[in-house]
């Protein structure tokens, strides 16, 4: 079927619009890239848009060596290394018993909306801190990682995928001396690696990313991991004090090539991950909201 | 029955973990709102300190900002709800007439990818991208004759800078469940369709926009309990004194009162109007999308 003129004009914008969208997804961190390997003085003439003028490493070296940097860095990792499988623990456990109906489980309705409600409803930020602070956990790792330990969100998309799985395999299981644990173990989880995948590596994204625990919960910034220790070097924590001469200055600075350079750095973990992220995020949210 | 409690025993065990430390730092918190009632020594503890029933209320209401900044935050956040439906919708549909599979899997692994950067990376790109005088987008802007503009810095461009760049942010992400939608629509209707002789774009408008009606109606419903929700991670680090007046928005502002100025009784007090309000939204979206299509959380 040969298309129409008007249709055929109508693909070429298309994909022209559409090339255009990806673009404007990815020249900002192309620029970054470029200005993270160009001189200082290319970048201060404004020289550097997609391409590094006057290549050099000094910028990355200068990050290298930094002490903090490196420090964080590896906060960081321990955090995502002993984060991750709590959460995805935690996460299997509370959403299987939530699986459950009514019948197979007489208090499940209790638990789902004890769990929920903390979703809907928070004490806020001050009772929050409060708290952490009362429990002893502040200026400590755990406190990067114990407060948001049971993730409700995940929990919801997995026990959502749970009660996907056809009910007949756990009761032949069970017919053949199987309790609820190696029902959860040996049937529910395998069956689910694919939702399984996908929330690890949301969780990974999240612990990765975040900052404000880091930023507000650890006294030293020795404790901070990457993305705290970022806000106070690129975003400036007392911005108050500035007058905005000093703000418009700030944009200008030459630590532009430095700053471009940690950012990309800080980059790399999640550009990493991606490519696997990639292949199981679509399924992953599709099933958290578009389920009947 | 003493049968039937044993074999449920498991379940609980399971859950005993995170039930811990769920009731530990989410619920013990929520006990925490008691401070947004009294004025709190730090030495005499929550439960000492004096009370002063509304008065924290009443002090919020009087300051004189406080109408802007929840004018603030609810412009800010129903910007961004719109476009956060309009955009990725526009997307999706227009992704789905391209036929090349390699070119739509390219614009999408492309299109997705700012989701999974934090504020703090996408901050530190963003100022250096619309700075004023080295930023990429104000050179672009003066190819154009069009003099640049201190979107940071600027009271009135600061909104639009944040809606824009968290819709660019988040658009790619957001198009994902329209395009699971749009599988889910029978090609036979436009089979049926073509044969009464709809074009292209009748098509559009007679099959793919009401196929996708349900998901937008979802959608729409599921994000009104975010209309306090403006985005701190985004502002907080994005914004600056002179913009406080168009950028200051309710969690910006109990950050500062409470962390900043250690007021902590207002800054709760704040908090609680906040939660109470988002909670209603929340309440009510659910149970319109329950009603409008049949969603439920669980």
């Amino acid at each position: 079927m040969q298309a129409s003129l008007g249709r055929r004009a109508f693909l070429v914008c298309n994909y022209l619009f559409l090339t255009a969208a990806a673009a404007a997804c990815l020249l900002p961190m192309l620029n970054v890239l470029a200005v993270s390997f160009s001189s200082s003085s290319a970048v201060s003439a404004g020289a550097v848009k997609l391409w590094p003028v006057g290549f050099t490493l000094k910028s990355y070296a200068f990050v290298v060596g930094k002490p903090e940097f490196g420090k964080a860095f590896l906060v960081s990792l321990a955090r995502v290394a002993a984060g991750v499988p709590l959460n995805m623990l935690l996460t299997i456990l509370v959403a299987y018993p939530l699986s459950k109906d009514r019948k197979q489980f007489r208090f499940r309705n209790f638990y789902a909306w004890y769990f929920v409600l903390t979703m809907l409803f928070s004490g806020g930020l001050i009772p929050w801190y409060m708290t952490i602070k009362m429990t002893g956990i502040i200026d400590s790792f755990w406190a990067l990682i114990l407060p948001g330990a049971v993730p409700i969100f995940n929990v919801i998309l997995l026990l959502n995928f749970f009660k996907s799985l056809p009910e007949e395999i756990e009761e032949a299981a069970e017919m053949d001396g199987a309790g609820r644990w190696q029902a959860l173990w040996r049937i529910a989880v395998p069956l689910s690696a694919p939702a399984v995948a996908t929330l690890t590596l949301f969780s990974i994204v999240t612990h990765w990313n975040s900052w404000f625990e880091g930023l507000i919960l650890m006294n030293s910034p020795s404790h901070y991991p990457l993305q705290s220790y970022l806000q106070t070097v690129i975003v400036g924590r007392d911005l108050s004090l500035l007058t905005s001469a000093d703000i418009a200055r700030w944009s200008e600075i030459n630590d532009r090539t430095s700053k471009a350079a940690q950012v990309f750095v800080a980059m790399v973990p999640v550009l990493l991950v991606y490519p696997f992220l990639q292949k199981y995020f679509a399924e992953g949210i599709v099933m958290g909201s578009v389920k009947g | 029955m003493r049968r039937r409690s044993f074999r449920e025993l498991p379940l609980h065990l399971m859950l005993l973990p995170g039930f811990a430390l769920v009731f530990v730092y989410s619920y013990i918190p929520m006990a925490g709102i008691l401070m947004a009632f009294e004025r709190l020594v730090p030495s005499k503890g929550m439960f000492r300190s004096p009370w002063v029933g509304w008065k924290n209320f009443e002090y919020m209401l009087h300051l004189p900002g406080t109408m802007q900044v929840l004018w603030n935050t609810l412009f800010i956040a129903v910007m961004k709800m719109g476009a956060g439906i309009v955009v990725p919708v526009l997307f999706a549909l227009l992704l789905n007439e391209a036929r090349s599979r390699l070119f739509k899997r390219s614009i999408q692994t492309i299109i997705y990818f700012p989701h999974f950067l934090s504020w703090i990376i996408l901050s530190g790109i963003l100022v250096d991208i619309l700075s004023p005088s080295t930023g990429i987008v104000n050179g672009a802007l003066g190819l154009l004759g069009i003099s640049p503009v201190y979107f940071l810095g600027d009271p009135h461009w600061f909104p639009f800078a944040m809606v824009v760049s968290d819709t660019w942010k988040e658009f790619g992400y957001g198009t994902i469940v329209y395009l699971a939608a749009l599988t889910g629509i029978s090609p036979s209707l436009y089979e049926a369709a073509a044969m009464d002789g709809a074009g292209r774009l009748r098509q559009t408008f007679s099959v793919t926009l009401p196929g996708l009606l349900p998901m937008i109606v979802l959608m729409s419903v599921l994000s009104l309990g975010n209309v306090l929700n403006a985005g701190f991670d985004q502002i907080y680090n994005l914004y600056s004194p002179q913009v406080y007046r168009t950028g200051d928005i309710i969690d910006t502002l109990v950050y500062r009162i409470g962390v900043e100025n250690a007021n902590y009784g207002v800054a709760t007090a704040v908090g609680l109007f906040k939660s109470v309000v988002s909670f209603i939204m929340i309440g009510i979206s659910y149970m319109l999308a329950y009603r409008l299509t049949n969603y439920r959380i669980f």
